[in-house]
C-alpha cells in the first residue's frame, strides 16, 4: 500500500502521519491547514510516528476496520473504518501521554488571556471541552482542549493546539454559539458518541511558542438549569484532584509534586457550576479583567 | 549474516562512540529502534557510563530522559514490591530467590539499570509451592482467573503456577519451581540452582549465582516463542557476560555449569548470538568448546539464519522480508522443544481455535 508521509509541527512535537486513506489526508489538510508542514530532511528529528491504515485483508476489507500503528506498534483494537481520522487524534493523545514524561501532563483544557492561564479540569462529560471551545471563540487563546502540558522546570504551560474535539450536543451548542467556527466531518457511534472537530484559529497556532503561567484552576461541571456559581476550593484539594487527572504524575515523583504545588500555589482555585454558556463566559471574563 | 545493513542501535551498543557522527534523522531512527525494543532507558545509562550523554542532541535526549524517568519509577515501585514479598515470606523460612529482571535489579547488575518489566519472578522448591501460595494469598495476592484447562496446563506440565496478582496494587508475581517446563526434555534439576543461589548483601533477597543467572537468561531467551523483547534479552546477556567475565576462572565455571544443568545448547546459542550480533567479548576457545555441543553444521546454519533475524530490534527498520517467517518458525519451535508432541498437538489446536474465534487476543 502506498502511503504519503505528512510531517507536522503540533505544539512542541514533530509528528509524522502515514496513511493511504483519503478521508484522513483530507481531514488533516483541512483541520491542520495553518500548521507548519515539513519536508523529510536529514536535519529533522521526528518525535512520533503514526500510521492509519486497514489492518489486513480480512479486518480491513471484509469487516471494514482501521488500525492505528504507533511506529509499527498496535496498542489498540481496530475501529470501524469510518473512524479513521478520529483514530489519528486518539493515537496522538495516547502517544503523548505514554512517552512524554519530560513534561507534566494533566487531562484538562487550557486557555489564556492577557498572559494568564485558565486550567479547566474535569471528568469526561463535565463540559470542559464545551466551555473551552466557547471561551476560545470569545477572545481567549487556546492552548489545548485535551491536556495541560507543563514545563517541569519553570512550571509554565506549553501550548499544544489541536482541533477541539466536541461530542454530541456540544457540537450544535458551539456551532450556534459561534457560527463562524469551522468544523470537520461528524463521526457517529464512536466510543464517545457523535464526534466532530473544531478547526483551531491561525493566531493560536502562530503563537505556539508563547508560554504562560497559570492564574486559575477551575473544576467545571455542567448541570442543566443550574445557576452560575463559582466557589473557592482549597489548594491542597486542588493539587490532589489535578494529580488524579494527570497522565504521568505517578512517574514524575517529587518533580511532579513540586511542579503541581508551585502551579496551584500561584492560582486561584474554584469549582464552577453552569448551564448558561453566555453567563459562564462573563464569569471568566470578569475574573480576568 | 544475511541482513545487509546492521541496525543503528546494534552499532551503537557495540560502539557507543558512533553517536558522535549521527544526523538528527539518524538519532530519530536510533531512538525509535531503542524504544520499540525496550532498551531506550538502558541505552541512556550506557551513554552515561561512557561519558557520552552530553553529546546527545536535545531532541533525542528528552526522549531518553523520559524513558529513564519511567524506568526509575518502576525501579522504586519494584523496591517496594520486593519488600512486600519479603514480608510475606518471613514465616516460611525459605530463601526468597528472585529471577530475571527482578534479580538484575536486586543484584544491581548493569542489565538492571533502565530495564522495565511488569511482573516479579521468584524460584522456590517444588515441594514448598503450596505453602508459598498460601503465604502469598494471606498477604493479598490472589490466583489470576484461569480456566480448568489452563490450571491443568500450569500445574501438571509447566515450571510455574498460574500468575498471582495483588488485590490492591495489581502487581503480578510468577512463582516458579524450575526454569523450564517439567515436561521438557532439557528440564534441569532445580535444587542445583537453589543450592547455588547467593544472598544479596544487607538484603533478605537471593539471586541465582552469576553463572546460573547467565544460563537462565540464555535458557529463557532460547526457549522463547515471542521475540518482542528478544533484542533486549540478548542485550541482557551481553551486559551480564561483560560484567561477570572479569572474574578469574569465569569461563570454565560457566561451561561446567551448563553441563551440570543440562543447558549446553541454550548457552551455545547465547554465546553464538551475543558475539555474532553484539560482538560480546568471548574467548575463541570458549566458542570452539561450545560448538562441540552443537555439532551439526547444517543445523547451525539454519539456526543462524533464523536467530539473526528474530533477535534484531523489534522495529520495521531492522527487518527484512524473512523476519516474520523466521519469528513464526521459532514460535513453533519454542513449543516443540518445551513439550512432547502428545501434549503439544492438542494444545496448539486449542489455541488456534480460540484465536480464530477471537476468544483470545493475538
Amino acid at each position: 500500500m502506498k502511503s504519503k508521509g505528512i510531517l507536522l509541527q503540533i505544539g512542541p512535537f514533530v509528528v509524522r502521519l502515514d496513511t493511504s486513506i483519503k478521508t484522513v489526508v483530507e481531514s488533516v489538510y483541512s483541520l491542520y491547514s495553518d500548521y507548519i508542514f515539513y519536508e523529510d530532511v536529514p536535519s529533522l528529528f521526528i518525535d512520533f510516528y503514526i500510521r492509519i491504515d486497514r489492518p489486513n485483508l480480512y479486518r480491513g476489507y471484509l469487516r471494514s476496520q482501521v488500525q492505528c500503528y504507533i511506529d509499527g506498534n498496535t496498542p489498540f483494537k481496530p475501529l470501524p473504518y469510518e473512524q479513521a481520522f478520529p483514530f489519528f487524534e486518539w493515537g496522538l493523545n495516547w502517544v503523548i501521554a505514554s512517552h512524554v514524561h519530560y513534561y507534566l501532563l494533566v487531562h484538562a483544557a487550557v486557555v489564556e488571556k492577557n498572559g494568564d492561564v485558565l486550567i479547566l479540569c474535569g471528568k469526561p462529560g463535565a463540559g470542559k471541552s464545551t466551555l473551552c471551545a466557547a471561551l476560545a471563540s470569545r477572545g481567549w487563546r487556546l492552548f489545548s482542549d485535551e491536556m495541560a502540558v507543563i514545563d517541569l522546570k519553570t512550571n509554565e504551560l506549553i501550548p499544544c493546539v489541536r482541533p477541539i474535539s466536541l461530542k454530541n450536543q456540544a457540537i450544535d451548542i458551539i456551532s450556534e454559539f459561534s457560527p463562524s467556527s469551522i468544523f470537520g466531518l461528524s463521526y457517529k457511534d464512536t466510543a464517545k458518541g457523535t464526534l466532530s472537530h473544531m478547526k483551531p484559529k491561525k493566531e493560536w497556532i502562530e503563537k505556539a511558542d508563547i508560554r504562560a503561567v497559570s492564574k486559575w484552576v477551575v473544576f467545571p461541571q455542567y448541570k442543566p438549569d443550574s445557576a452560575t456559581t463559582l466557589n473557592s476550593v482549597a489548594k491542597g484539594e486542588t493539587v490532589i484532584e489535578l494529580a488524579k487527572n494527570s497522565f504521568n504524575y505517578n512517574f514524575l515523583g517529587a518533580q511532579g509534586f513540586n511542579s503541581l504545588c508551585a502551579l496551584v500555589d500561584r492560582s486561584d482555585c474554584y469549582r464552577f457550576e453552569y448551564s448558561d454558556l453566555g453567563e459562564a463566559i462573563d464569569t471568566f471574563d470578569k475574573l480576568s479583567s | 549474516m544475511a541482513i545487509t545493513q546492521t541496525p543503528l542501535l546494534v552499532l551503537a551498543l557495540i560502539n557507543p562512540e558512533i553517536i558522535l557522527d549521527l544526523t538528527l534523522q539518524q538519532w530519530d531512527l536510533l531512538v525509535r529502534q531503542a524504544r520499540r525494543s525496550g532498551v531506550l532507558a538502558r541505552f541512556g545509562y550506557i551513554l552515561k557510563r561512557n561519558d557520552l550523554i552530553d553529546k546527545v542532541p536535545q531532541q533525542a535526549l528528552k526522549h531518553i530522559n523520559s524513558a529513564q524517568t519511567y524506568a526509575e519509577q518502576i525501579a522504586i515501585s519494584l523496591t517496594w514490591e520486593v519488600e512486600c514479598i519479603q514480608k510475606a515470606f518471613v514465616k516460611l523460612e525459605l530463601p526468597l530467590v528472585f529471577l530475571k529482571g527482578t534479580a538484575y535489579a536486586v543484584a544491581n547488575n548493569f542489565s538492571g539499570a533502565g530495564r522495565v518489566f511488569s511482573d516479579v519472578d521468584i524460584l522456590v522448591p517444588e515441594n514448598r509451592i503450596a505453602e508459598v501460595e498460601s503465604a502469598l494469598n494471606f498477604s493479598g495476592w490472589k490466583a489470576s482467573f484461569v480456566d480448568a484447562y489452563d490450571q491443568r496446563f500450569y500445574r501438571e506440565w509447566m515450571h510455574e503456577i498460574p500468575p498471582m496478582q495483588h488485590i490492591q496494587r495489581h502487581t503480578s508475581i510468577d512463582v516458579h519451581h524450575n526454569i523450564l517446563p517439567k515436561i521438557s526434555r532439557y528440564c534441569p534439576d532445580s535444587s542445583l540452582l537453589l543450592l547455588n543461589a547467593v544472598k544479596v548483601s544487607e538484603q533478605n533477597s537471593w539471586v541465582l549465582a552469576p553463572e546460573d543467572r547467565v544460563i537462565h537468561s540464555a535458557t529463557h531467551l532460547f526457549h522463547e516463542g515471542e521475540f518482542d523483547h528478544g533484542f533486549r534479552d540478548l542485550s541482557d546477556l551481553d551486559l551480564l557476560i561483560k560484567e561477570f567475565s572479569t572474574e578469574e576462572g569465569w569461563w570454565d565455571k560457566l561451561l561446567q555449569r551448563a553441563i551440570e544443568l543440562n543447558q549446553q545448547v541454550p548457552l551455545y546459542y547465547a554465546l553464538r548470538y551475543t558475539t555474532l550480533i553484539l560482538k560480546t567479548p568471548v574467548p575463541r576457545e570458549v566458542l570452539d568448546d561450545c560448538k562441540l555441543w552443537y555439532p551439526n553444521g547444517i543445523q547451525r546454519k539454519i539456526m543462524d539464519w533464523l536467530f539473526c533475524r528474530a533477535l534484531m530490534p523489534n522495529h520495521s527498520s531492522c527487518e527484512d522480508s524473512w523476519t516474520g517467517f523466521a519469528r513464526w518458525v521459532l514460535y513453533i519451535r519454542s513449543h516443540w522443544i518445551k513439550m512432547p508432541v502428545r501434549i503439544l498437538a492438542p494444545h496448539l489446536c486449542r489455541k488456534g481455535w480460540l484465536r480464530l474465534t477471537e476468544q483470545e487476543d493475538y
